[in-house]
């Protein structure tokens, strides 16, 4: 027999009609899924009362999976077959990833997204991540009791279409469906219910086990847009335990440790620092292998010494972003803390100083990105109030556009868009009978196609031959609500259409972006001087191929004077194609143009005459 | 005339309506649809409306209008947990049959 959960007044689900949507967080050293019940964001608890899924999955040799703590116990004996951290590789080629080298994997290499080799076979991280989901989806199954409607899963800032498309891919092997994906800190945002909050800017400090994200987040009417990302792919919880323990290594004169003894150490040092966090003083106490003690006391004050530098490391991250953002520190409305490291005192005190308020951290900073990602996806599912208006935006980092002739881009959407979002943009023929058209979809903000990141290519074929300039082709550029493009082209006489969903195969990192855009500033004024030049090129290309289909079709009509001015131009023009004068270029159009414009008029009388000969003036539509 | 709550379930509601923030208790009622003709209604109350007829059981409010009070008199709502699952039970004398999920009912 069902059990019922409490609505919100008025909301009461029809029987069999409650949408079961959780939220997703599938983290790089944990995961969690979480819900919306008795309206009110839980996280769901596995059967031993664990909220935390450790991101790691094993592979055993009998076929079998093991994810989460079996899999962390087996990681250290069985390293090769244990993932851990295969976020990391979403989405990514080998080259993308940093420091293979001290990982314990078998990495296969082909060109594409890296992958695994394990004892059951070649495992792509998207298939690892989805034993991952798998695990979740069961969970909330249970927990729910009930087939799922949908989900949520959270993703960082700043992964790209691959990496985003991937972690999609992944939701789909596990059987899980993806309402959307949303942006970690603005999930974050949404636990605290900031969207309803005051509009303005809001940050993020995400100190998690083994990585650091800041984020801001500027709110508008509801929506939170993702102003800046930065970040410190190596530093976290992690480096406080190993200050600790580099410490009692200092301070209990012991021999070095063996692995097992170094382990202890470890685990000891955690605690001690995860006790700090109420208390003043830890005691840390330890038999070792080697028979020798370890008993200290460590201070608060101490802790809070030693591991001030990676406190204030934390900060060079979160000065670029707002300086990036062009904000000072007091135009911060509020900073929500995720992750577990935020629990430490002195963090928030370095937080509360810089921003000169105290950040939020009532809600579990293990759990909020969850919570927030689970309220969303009740929201999507369809459990609110109709009257409730809920619409979140991200932009998208970098334009879209298209391989125009010459070589240049034609920004479709611009950056910053808020996505969802379609545009569309008219292109045409460019040569007489032209059926067929290239797409070339890029992504970047320079004006050459050469300095933008080729996306995809695709052909239009089927259009009607037409005089060039003549066809219509309508070219559609659709991104949805998790950042990922579709691009279709059709002609409109006939409707022949051709599309292309972009799912590219390397991912960019935010340093490319950011990078990609640091160009685009530096070279503004060449890059305009290399659009001006190329323009003037296509222009002087498509005048010299109609002046030859002129000349061969209705030479006759110029005086020989006269065509020696033109074949005059069409040498000096040719003469200059190749040159970077764009100034010089223009100069050899123009007199190419004015020499023509008789033979032009002339044609144009010509053609006229003979459309118009033999008919009476009533019958022709002018 | 009444409508109870079991321990569990009060300590149960009294926990969400402090996370929650607001409201004055429960409402029950039922309402005609589903399977078997009628459907159970669980929701917060914000406000109290004056036909309302309040019980209060372990502290907790419980509003039911007057059309759907024959319908669950002498009902008790208890808090169950099914596995990872957890939720509300209604535990109703006047109930003859219902579907296999219990979401609806007859009388």
């Amino acid at each position: 027999m069902a059990l019922l959960q409490i609505s919100e007044p008025g909301l009461s689900p029809e029987p069999h009609k409650q949408r079961l949507a959780v939220g997703i967080d599938l983290g790089t050293t944990n995961s969690l899924v979480a819900t919306v019940r008795n309206g009110i964001a839980v996280v769901l608890s596995d059967e031993q009362g664990h909220p935390l899924l450790p991101s790691v999955v094993r592979y055993r040799g009998d076929a079998r999976v093991e994810v989460g703590f079996a899999a962390q116990a087996a990681q250290a004996r069985d390293a090769r077959n244990t993932v851990v951290s295969v976020k990391r590789f979403m989405g990514r080629g080998l080259k993308d990833v940093a420091h293979v080298e001290s990982m314990p994997y078998d990495f296969v290499d082909d060109g594409g997204m890296v992958r695994l080799r394990t004892v059951a076979g070649v495992k792509s991280p998207v298939e690892i991540s989805a034993e991952i989901l798998r695990v979740l989806g069961e969970r909330a199954r249970a927990s729910l009791g009930g087939e799922l409607t949908g989900s949520v899963i959270t993703v960082p800032a700043y992964f790209d279409d691959a990496q985003r498309q991937a972690t999609k891919d992944a939701a789909r092997l596990a059987g899980i469906n993806v309402l959307r994906l949303l942006n970690e800190p603005t999930a974050a945002a949404i636990a605290y219910g900031l969207d309803n909050a005051a509009e303005g800017v809001y940050a993020v400090y995400d100190l998690g086990g083994g990585t650091f994200d800041f984020s801001v987040l500027k709110l508008t009417r509801g929506v939170f847009e993702v102003m800046a990302t930065s970040g410190d792919a190596v530093l976290g919880g992690d480096d406080f335990d190993q200050r600790i323990f580099c410490w009692i290594l200092d301070n209990a004169h012991v021999s070095p440790p063996s692995a097992e003894d170094a382990r202890l150490l470890l685990l000891k040092a955690r605690q001690a620092k995860e006790y700090l966090s109420g208390e003043p003083e830890a005691h840390i106490g330890a038999r070792l292998a080697s028979g020798e003690e370890v008993d200290l006391v460590l201070a608060a004050e101490t802790f809070t010494h030693l591991t001030h530098p990676l406190v204030a490391k934390t900060l060079v991250p979160v000065r670029k972003a707002l300086r990036d953002a062009g904000l000072r520190p007091e135009d911060v409305k509020g900073v929500v803390m995720v992750g577990g490291a935020t629990r430490m005192p002195q963090v928030q005190r370095a937080v509360a100083e810089y921003f000169h308020q105290e950040p939020l951290t009532n809600l579990d900073p293990d759990k909020v990105v969850a919570l927030g990602a689970a309220i969303q996806a009740n929201a999507l599912a369809g459990n609110r109030a109709a009257d409730e208006d809920w619409l979140l935006l991200d932009v998208i980092p970098l334009s879209l556009g298209l391989e125009t002739m010459g070589g240049l881009a034609e920004k479709v959407i611009p950056r910053n868009s808020t996505i969802p979002v379609a545009r569309a943009q008219e292109f045409t023929t460019y040569k007489d009978g032209q059926t067929a058209m290239s797409f070339h979809v890029v992504q970047g903000e320079r004006e050459l196609v050469s300095e933008c990141r080729s996306l995809a290519r695709f052909d239009l074929r089927g259009i009607p031959p037409m005089t060039a300039g003549a066809a219509r082709i309508r070219v559609t550029f659709q991104v949805d609500a998790d950042g990922l493009l579709s691009v279709s082209a059709r002609e409109l006489a006939t409707g022949v259409e051709a599309s292309i969903a972009v799912k590219p195969s390397y991912g960019l990192g935010d340093e490319e972006i950011a990078r990609m855009l640091q160009d685009s500033f530096a070279h503004a004024s060449d890059d305009m001087h290399a659009r001006v030049l190329r323009e003037h090129r296509v222009e002087a290309q498509r005048l010299l191929d109609a002046t030859d289909v002129a000349l061969r079709e209705d030479g006759q009509l110029l005086s020989t004077q006269e065509r020696v001015a033109v074949d005059a131009a069409l040498v000096q023009l040719r003469s200059r194609m190749a040159g970077e004068d764009h100034r010089a270029l223009r100069q050899a159009v123009d007199s190419l143009n004015a020499a023509t414009m008789e033979l032009a008029a002339r044609r144009m009388d010509q053609s006229i005459r003979q459309a118009l000969s033999g008919r009476r003036v009533d019958t022709v539509g002018i | 005339m009444a409508i109870t709550l079991t321990e569990s379930a009060a300590r149960h509601v009294s926990s969400f309506l402090a996370k929650r923030g607001k409201g004055v208790g429960i409402r029950l009622g039922v309402r005609t649809s589903g399977c078997s003709g009628m459907a159970y209604k669980l929701e917060y109350a914000d406000d109290m409306q004056s036909d309302d007829i309040v019980f209060e059981s372990h502290g907790v409010k419980v509003l039911v209008d007057p059309k759907s009070l024959p319908y669950l008199d002498g009902t008790e709502l208890d808090f169950a947990r099914q596995g990872l699952n957890e939720g509300f039970r209604f535990n109703n004398p006047n109930v003859k049959d219902q579907c296999g999920c219990g979401e609806s009912f007859n009388v």
